[in-house]
């Protein structure tokens, strides 16, 4: 043999000592940002879902069968998502669960759409917990994903509404991410505000790059010059703790409209400068309801510390839903336990909620709150909490679909 | 107008003296020894976290002294243990080594304090806004960071103008063979100057620990402007990397203000592209979004026209 | 031909011959494919680029596109999808080539690094090209004709990559053997030697630069046929780095050394990845080890055993290493064992402080693991300080026996 084909054999051999055996458990594979500047909000939904996934287990499973939660780091990558993607497959995973960054949620919904189509017998179904572009339940909708989330339309009705009672509100500025949802939070802000409150001003529509921005501080000048009494954005993670870390040292005096004002270290960030000026739309928050203490305090047991404090209202409805789904398929296997999904209704401590079978979509409550003092539970150990100013119902969220979806046989 | 320039230009000026306190050590490495040190912006990274750790032991300004000193300990360990290894193989694998280094030192990084962004909040005693200009409060914590670099500088400069040994390190760049004969230690020489540079990362990345965030990722997020300032700079040249972080701090700070794009300039000057020409999306970029990309530009553009930086003494 | 059945065999090999394996060997087909190329720079012609991957990525992003333009009805089969990788990679070569190989050195080497940044800024910047944070996806199996050979299987999609992997590998085989290659071995060499013998320095970089580019957009094609995504991740200074050190680590100065590279670090980054958080760690200190103690790579250990191979002093030298082993399996868990442990309690507290570690259940809030990693590892250390001298006498020997035959 020649000398390179030695090395070649030589590799092929080493290759070959890898081997994955099956199991019988039912795999869920996690891919989310575990690095990076999605790294706080990743993490923590990582155990969340753990969490949860740990609790059924504990009841005995889904029919009888243990989950397992693979864990896979995207960074908020596109690429790199569909790379683990792959992996995760390939380790028999069933279920993808996948929430930060709507760039990623639309890359593996299409990759899932393809995956099925051509491994017929061995579907995945894709359940999205926090992507809220609304293309992912209207034009690029289908059977495979379900989205446990409001999408950034309705969160954007639910705070306009809030907006347009609010007279004080006269200049608002836009600045949002630089990629599909951050996009849609704008052109959900233009369109509703001109709808509900002609007489608004919108003084700034900025993009900035996702994630890259090191320093507000710019972008903050701008928003002061341009006189903005409010400021709207879909920032989340680094890029929420940042910009109101640049505000608040420049001592800008906004009302902020989020939706991830309760994002890990953005209350910190703000400290009492937040006080009725941070503003978010959520499915939930810790002072909405005395029930919300039980679940809370079993989380908080399991993981103590700041950086832990209980945020994913939605995956204890996600995990409650798939539960029940494949309860009434009577079967783990992904088509059934979709099937089921579809339309089913369920009540929560904070409300009815219903998974639409037209676009996949679940209409949940939605409550717009404010930071205050003096409220039962304060968040990150800063003495302020959310206090509701406004609760929408499951039902009242509801938006049009364009939507036309395609069914397996 | 004047309110946003104004602002704009303190900002500007801030983060152009921050990078500068970041770039200053990597420009006494890569001038003293030409070594291309991959690892500065990591170092940088480990003195923000040892600040925050310290910082919480024994309180910030004990920190402020102990963190810098700790980084120039292990930047004197990289370049007696690992980097002497390593020179006679050539500047590639100089590089390489750093290199490595970053990634192996920004996953101890990890290891030690975990992935989450680590609570290096502004030490209460400088989180107070220092003086209000057109409405806009300015916060000591950047003045003071303002000062560390205005400081590093003269310290720098008197350093290596100044003194004996800035004279001795000046020549055994260029004739270390000569300076060796003289009966001056150079390779002992090397590794002052290594420690003071990591030990210079560290104190910036005391500073900058709390001014962004400190998680894992710091390095790469601040790493790549940082050799852009030092080239554009110059090498050998300590004025060239104030006047380059100045300059990329206040462009790029401005550049994030301006909402306008070549189409537009275009169009004002009578010039109308068509919606479907191939340029139309290029042009019609605003410069605010183009912002990131204009320190590259410059370095780019530097090395071609003027590969020495703006006031370098030698060619790379 | 020996090498060509292996290819075609590896697939089939129990272990390999899941989606997960076969993924695998993909993969591995294509960076190698791209670290060859990223050698033809290198190890050839002496530029030493932190901005490969511009080329890769931009062949990725002209190939998608192709691949959109065939799902849609151009009546052309997935598999020469490469070519237009290729064109792509080519055209930014000599763009791109045409200003920055005046100089070489480290100021080549900075401005492939601004290049590369610039670029990976510029395609965010231009989203309707690149299609920004989302990037562009494909479908590999919608196409008007597809030769009777669909992408539907990844193993299907194994074996054209491969017959690209090696038709490339040939190729820059070829590239190497012409006048124009050795000539870009003489400017590695001595630039101004070769600029005496009558040849432009500039003019044969740029030769080698655009080549590279080439090989290095077919990889890129080759990608998104396997992945169906291009996103600015394919253009980023990460890749770069990872091509970077896939070449060295291979062994710089062989042929086949950037393979050899490719195939070990696409193997330690998706399987090592699955048993510990700490793999990059691990990989970056293996590769600082390699950077010290085997400046030449994988292909130059080989090499050098290679000579001594058959004298008869080899047996002393593997009872040499032998002995060096056992010093070395100390270092090797008292490392283990403190980074496992530190990883688990700084990233993962939550799962408790009880591990498996080395087929052994240790509690990292007790203080014996702690200690007794510290002695391996210190303990282990200055023995393997001792057996230096066994295994460098034993090469002499060896050495010595080689050079008198």
């Amino acid at each position: 043999m020649s000398g390179s084909t030695r090395y070649v054999v030589g590799l092929g051999v080493t290759i070959a000592c890898l081997a994955g055996p099956a199991s019988a458990d039912v795999k869920i594979a996690f891919i989310d940002p575990l690095s990076g500047g999605g790294a706080a909000t990743g993490i923590l939904a990582q155990k969340t879902h753990q969490f949860y996934i740990d609790a059924i287990n504990a009841g005995g499973g889904l029919n009888g069968e243990k989950l397992e939660l693979l864990s896979f780091d995207n960074k908020v990558n596109p690429q790199e998502s569909l790379i683990q993607l792959k992996r995760a497959l390939d380790d028999g995973a069933r279920y993808v669960v996948q929430g930060n960054g709507s760039s990623v949620a639309l890359a593996i919904t299409d990759a899932v759409l393809k995956y099925n189509e051509r491994n017929p017998g061995k579907e995945v179904v894709f359940l999205n917990y926090a992507a809220v572009d609304p293309a992912l339940t209207n034009e690029k909708c289908n059977f495979w994903h379900f989205r446990f989330d409001a999408d950034a339309d309705m969160k954007m009705a639910a705070m306009t509404d809030v907006i347009a009672k609010d007279k004080k509100i006269r200049k608002v500025y836009l600045i949002n991410q630089d990629y599909s949802f951050g996009k849609a939070v704008a052109v959900a802000a233009n369109k509703m505000l001109k709808e509900k409150r002609p007489d608004i001003q919108v003084v700034g529509d900025e993009l900035h790059p996702l994630q890259k921005v090191n320093d507000f501080s710019p972008y903050v000048a701008k928003i002061k010059a341009a006189g903005a009494d409010t400021v709207i954005t879909g920032n989340w993670s680094n890029d929420m703790v940042l910009l109101i870390k640049a505000g608040k040292d420049a001592g800008l005096k906004v009302e902020w409209e989020t939706y991830y004002g309760g994002s890990p270290g953005a209350v910190t960030a703000i400290g009492e400068a937040g006080v009725d000026a941070l503003k978010q739309v959520s499915e939930w928050h810790r002072n909405a309801t005395p029930e919300l203490d039980a679940t809370v305090a079993a989380f908080t047991r399991k993981y103590p510390g700041k950086e832990n404090e209980y945020t994913y209202w939605r995956a204890k409805t996600m995990w409650e839903m798939l539960a029940a789904a494949a309860k009434k398929a009577g079967s783990n296997d992904p088509v059934k336990v979709a099937r089921a999904l579809e339309g089913m209704k369920m009540q929560t401590s904070l409300g009815d909620v219903e998974m639409r079978a037209d676009n996949h979509q679940v209409l949940q409550p939605l409550f717009v709150s404010t930071l205050a003092r003096g409220v039962k539970y304060d968040s990150e150990d800063s003495g302020l909490g959310w206090k509701t100013d406004a609760k929408v119902d499951a039902k009242a969220t509801a938006l049009p679909t364009t939507c036309k979806m395609e069914r397996p046989k | 107008m004047l309110e946003l320039v104004t602002v704009s230009l303190l900002n500007g000026v801030v983060y152009g003296l921050l990078l500068f306190m970041l770039s200053s050590g990597l420009t006494l490495i890569f001038s003293m020894m030409g070594v291309l040190n991959f690892a500065h912006a990591a170092v940088f990274m480990l003195g923000a976290y040892l600040s925050f750790q310290f910082g919480r032991w024994v309180g910030f300004w004990p920190a402020l002294v102990i963190a810098p000193l700790a980084c120039a300990l292990v930047g004197a360990a990289i370049e007696r243990y690992g980097l002497r290894r390593v020179h006679p193989n050539g500047h590639v694998a100089e590089i390489l080594f750093t290199f490595g280094l970053a990634y192996v030192i920004e996953e101890v990084v990890t290891m030690m304090w975990g992935r989450n962004a680590v609570a290096n909040n502004v030490p209460a005693v400088i989180d107070f806004p220092l003086f209000t200009i057109f409405g806009s409060t300015f916060p000591a914590y950047k003045g003071l960071m303002m000062a560390i670099s205005i400081a590093m500088f003269v310290f720098l400069y008197v350093a290596l103008k100044k003194t004996r040994i800035g004279l001795v390190i000046q020549a055994a760049l260029t004739h270390p063979k000569m300076v060796s004969a003289l009966g001056h230690d150079v390779p002992g020489v090397f590794v002052l100057v290594f420690a003071v540079g990591s030990g210079l990362a560290g104190l910036a990345g005391v500073i900058g620990g709390f001014m962004l965030l400190t998680q894992p990722t710091l390095a790469h997020a601040i790493g790549p402007i940082v050799f852009v300032v030092v080239v554009v700079g110059g090498l050998g040249s300590l004025s060239g990397a104030l006047i380059a972080s100045m300059l990329i701090g206040i462009l790029q700070t401005f550049a994030v203000a301006v909402d306008y794009s070549l189409l537009d300039l275009l169009r004002a000057l009578g010039v109308a592209v068509s919606r479907t020409s191939l340029l139309h999306e290029a042009l019609a970029v605003k410069l605010a979004t183009a912002a990131p990309i204009v320190p590259y530009l410059l370095l780019v553009l530097m090395l071609i026209v003027r590969p020495r930086g703006l006031l370098g003494t030698r060619d790379v | 031909m020996a090498v060509g059945i292996v290819l075609v065999l590896l697939p089939h090999v129990p272990g390999l011959d899941t989606d997960f394996g076969r993924s695998l060997l993909t993969q591995m087909a294509i960076a190698a494919v791209f670290s060859l190329s990223f050698n033809l720079l290198y190890g050839q012609t002496g530029l030493l680029s932190f901005g490969h991957a511009v080329y890769f990525g931009l062949g990725a992003y002209a190939a998608i596109i192709a691949m959109r333009a065939i799902n849609q009805g151009l009546p052309l089969p997935i598999v020469v999808v490469p070519v237009a990788g290729g064109l792509g990679g080519l055209v930014a070569g000599v763009a791109f080539g045409a200003v920055t190989t005046r100089k070489a050195g480290t100021i080549f080497a900075l401005i492939s690094l601004g290049v590369g940044e610039l670029v990976y800024a510029a395609t965010f910047m231009l989203p309707g090209l690149f299609g920004g944070e989302e990037g562009i996806t494909a479908s590999r199996t919608r196409a008007a004709i597809d030769l009777g050979f669909p992408l539907r299987t990844q193993l299907s999609v194994y074996y054209a990559v491969v017959v690209w992997a090696v038709f490339a590998a040939l190729a820059m085989y070829a590239f190497t053997r012409t006048p124009v290659g050795r000539m870009c071995n003489a400017v590695r060499d001595n630039p101004e030697r070769a600029e005496f013998v009558g040849y432009s320095t500039q003019g044969v970089r740029f030769v080698a630069f655009a080549a590279a580019g080439l090989f290095a957009g077919i990889a890129g094609g080759l990608h998104a046929i396997n992945y169906e995504i291009v996103a600015a991740d394919a253009v980023s200074a990460q890749w770069s780095g990872t091509v970077l050190i896939m070449a060295y680590i291979g062994g710089a100065a062989h042929f086949i050394g950037p393979v050899l590279g490719a195939v070990v670090i696409t193997w330690l980054q998706s399987s090592l990845s699955g048993y510990t958080s700490a793999w990059l760690l691990y990989l970056g200190l293996f590769f600082i080890a390699m950077i010290l103690f085997a400046p030449s790579g994988i292909a130059g250990l080989f090499v050098r055993h290679g000579s001594i191979v058959r004298t008869r002093a080899f047996a002393d030298v593997l009872r040499a290493y032998a002995l060096a082993l056992v010093p070395l399996a100390f270092i090797a868990s008292g490392l283990v064992l403190l980074v496992e442990m530190s990883y688990r309690l700084a990233t993962q507290p939550e799962l408790g402080s009880r591990m498996r570690l080395l087929w052994t259940s240790v509690d990292a809030a007790t203080a014996w693991p702690w200690i007794a990693a510290l002695v391996a590892l210190v303990g282990g250390f200055l023995l393997f300080r001792l057996t230096c001298r066994p295994v460098a006498a034993a090469w002499d020997r060896a050495a010595a026996e080689a050079a008198a035959r």
